[in-house]
């Protein structure tokens, strides 16, 4: 008891400083590479970034010469200018999405619960475009959905689309390649949802009197709410920036989605400024609209 | 949802084969409504398999169910009036306890929705965690809201998988007691499988030992222990010690046995064979020991020659291993009483009991015994 207390109060009870400090530290150590990638990537161009979308050009400078200013206006002008090509870009990035999920999620669904032996190699199919270059893929889009093509002229044939109808150049051909491109990443994360459900719950849900559609409406659908929202996150936020399916299978400026602005303003007109508050304008909507859509599908569904 | 009138379910010929593989074979039950029925057997027997075609989640490849006169064979599990608590309780994750146990109600649009619920919480005991979620729960508590989102339906059939497979044994007891008090509160027809023999016999009026698909015995408990018809039965439901034997003699009351030089007697009602092979069985506590020197009663069957090779003092008993003099060793349960002797290892005893209390069986005696059933729990 007595050398209990002299041990606790006595000055020769030294804290296991070392062991202690290395301890505390090694969780900031191992950020460590993780900060320095994000802070020279990601924190050091969106503040020069920033910088560029209040420039002005130089008095009497050549094209392309910018000097550093404070002009939000910047930002007001861009928005009315491209007012038409930000809802376009929001309008197809959403019916891609609703398309997305409204094809893979039935797919999903099936290799989670039917594919028996098949679910690995359907996987791999889901996931096989990605061995071949976008580019390419989003150009052979162009030949399937040719006017003269198979597909339009078999849906011409059968009537399912009037006769004089063009898809070449049209919405209908961006948002199919937006569709098609962003589908894996609806896939994917839907399926491991629908993966990770015990089949005991589906079952226990028939047991107690739920026929099929209300066992999946009540049990199976509330259960992948998580893929759900990840694969519309993952599908809208890169459709909503998308420029390359617009500029392959669309026609400028009718179907010109607001990637594809901020790419003619940076590498064409080189209007540095206006490029960048774009993206700006791009980035913030983005996180209000996710953000809003977090909240509203409710965040523990996300854990 | 139960009514008076003819409710028994019947299984009539049931086989349900997995491609070559038969998990349950020819299987034909009654069980009458309103009773508790245990379903007792080894994992992989086919017990879950069995549930699983009452619950409609599994289709039989042969044979017919009926719950009084409604052939269910085919039905979709959702149009039985039979609820299931699954092995692993599946409660709905994302749902609230109040609204788990309102599913099935929810489901028929039943009335008074809120009153039932709250009634099926208070019978387990557990109306305040209404609105929790399943994982905030203990695995005692999850088993007891299983229950009560079953039993809330009123369904003319419950059946229990395993419900208390996952507990520890103190919860198990206590949730034992429970069952059986819930099931004559609802005075459901309850089917319960598991493969604890204890959990059968103090629960069930009728235990079903079930084997390879098959089912091996049915009865009452006192019924199958007392006098089992198979070494299955014999070795899986407690102890029992079996000795080879032939049948010398019989007349309309007693077999006459001889076994290893001794002849021992069976009453005709406690014989299972026609075989002249037989196996002669005793309980090891209907078993008396007696010194080597001790007379043995006219009309008792008797070993004489043993040596005690191990006792275990048990607290309320001891376990004496006697080797006999074929280099057998059997089984006796001695009651502490203080009176009569203990029996150091090495003693010379003499094995003595009721003819009344012999039963002979026909076939393999290691059938059913412990190592057969050190196998996880399925
Ligand atoms: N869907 C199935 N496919 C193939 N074999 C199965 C299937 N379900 C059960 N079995 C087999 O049937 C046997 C009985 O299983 P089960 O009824 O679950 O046993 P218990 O519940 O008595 O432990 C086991 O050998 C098991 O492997
Ligand atoms: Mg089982």
């Amino acid at each position: 008891m007595a050398i209990a207390s002299v041990a606790h109060t006595g000055p020769a009870a030294p804290p296991p400083a070392p062991a202690g400090r290395s301890r505390s530290l090694t969780p900031y150590l191992l950020l460590l590479p993780g900060i320095a990638w994000l802070t020279i990537f990601f924190v050091v161009p969106i503040v020069t970034l920033f910088g560029t979308s209040l420039q002005v050009p130089a008095e009497g400078g050549e094209t392309g010469v910018f000097v550093q200013a404070f002009r939000f206006a910047n930002y007001v002008d861009a928005v009315t200018e491209y007012w038409a090509q930000f809802s376009r870009s929001f309008v197809y990035a959403g019916i891609a999405t609703v398309l997305a999920l409204a094809i893979g999620y039935p797919l999903a669904y099936m290799i989670a619960f039917k594919a028996g032996k098949l679910r690995n190699l359907l996987l791999v199919l889901v996931v096989a475009p990605f061995f071949a270059s976008f580019i390419l893929r989003t150009i052979a889009w162009r030949q399937i959905l040719a006017d003269e093509g198979f597909v339009v002229s078999s849906l011409k044939w059968l009537h399912v689309i009037p006769q004089t109808a063009t898809v070449t150049a049209s919405a209908v051909a961006v948002v199919a390649g937006i569709t098609y491109n962003f589908l894996p990443f609806m896939t994917l994360p839907l399926y491991a949802s629908l993966e990770r459900i015990d089949p005991r719950l589906l079952e226990a849900g028939s047991d107690l009197y739920g026929n099929g559609f209300t066992v999946f409406r009540k049990v199976t659908f509330p259960l992948s709410l998580p893929g759900v929202v990840a694969g519309t996150l993952l599908t809208f936020i890169p459709a909503a920036g998308d420029y390359v399916n617009a500029a392959l299978l669309g026609r400028q400026p009718g179907t010109a989605m607001i990637g594809n602005v901020v790419e003619s303003r940076f590498f064409r007109i080189v209007d540095y400024p206006t490029a960048a508050s774009l993206s700006f304008v791009l980035m913030a909507a983005i996180l209000v609209l996710v953000f809003l859509y977090i909240r509203k599908a409710g965040t523990e569904e996300l854990v | 949802m139960a009514d008076d009138t003819g409710g028994d379910l019947h299984l009539r010929d049931v086989t349900k084969s997995f491609g070559t593989f038969t998990a349950v074979d020819d299987l034909t039950l009654t069980i009458p409504q309103g009773s508790f029925f245990a379903l007792l057997g080894p994992s992989g027997c086919g017990k879950t398999t069995t549930l699983r075609m009452i619950a409609g989640l599994e289709e039989p490849t042969v044979g017919s169910i009926t719950l009084g006169e409604r052939d269910i064979t085919h039905a979709k599990p959702y149009k039985r009036p039979v609820n299931t608590v699954f092995q692993n309780y599946a409660l709905f994750p994302h749902l609230d306890i109040y609204e788990n146990v309102a599913f099935g109600l929810r489901r028929r649009r039943a009335k008074d929705v809120d009153k039932q619920v709250m009634e099926a919480l208070a019978l387990v005991e557990l109306p305040h965690l209404a609105r929790r979620k399943p994982g905030q729960l203990s695995g005692g508590q999850q088993q007891r809201i299983a229950l009560a989102r079953a039993v809330v339906n009123r369904p003319q059939v419950l059946l229990l998988d395993e419900p208390l497979g996952a507990l520890d044994l103190k919860l198990r007891r206590q949730m034992q007691i429970e069952l059986k008090r819930i099931q004559t509160e609802v005075g459901l027809t309850f089917v319960h499988v598991t493969h604890d023999q204890e959990e059968a016999m103090t629960m069930a009026d009728t235990v079903a030992v079930m084997n390879n698909g098959r089912i091996e015995q049915m009865g009452a408990p006192s019924e199958l222990y007392e006098a089992p018809s198979t070494t299955f039965v014999a070795n899986f439901l407690g102890q029992s010690n079996l000795v080879t034997g032939r049948r010398i003699a019989a007349d309309t009351e007693t077999v006459t046995v001889l076994c290893h030089g001794q002849t021992l007697h069976v009453p005709v009602s406690r014989c299972g064979t026609e075989d002249v092979d037989v196996l002669l069985g005793v309980r090891p506590e209907k078993i008396h020991l007696g010194g080597e020197a001790q007379e043995v009663a006219a009309g008792l069957n008797s070993f004489a020659g043993g040596i005690v090779s191990d006792a275990s003092f048990m607290g309320v008993s001891t376990q004496y291993l006697v080797r006999l003099p074929w280099g057998q060793d059997l089984t006796v349960f001695a009651q502490n009483r203080g009176i009569g002797e203990q029996y150091p290892v090495g003693s010379r005893v003499t094995l003595s009991w009721e003819p009344a209390h012999t039963f002979a069986l026909a076939g393999d005696a290691t059938a059913g015994v412990e190592s057969d059933l050190a196998v996880p729990v399925g």
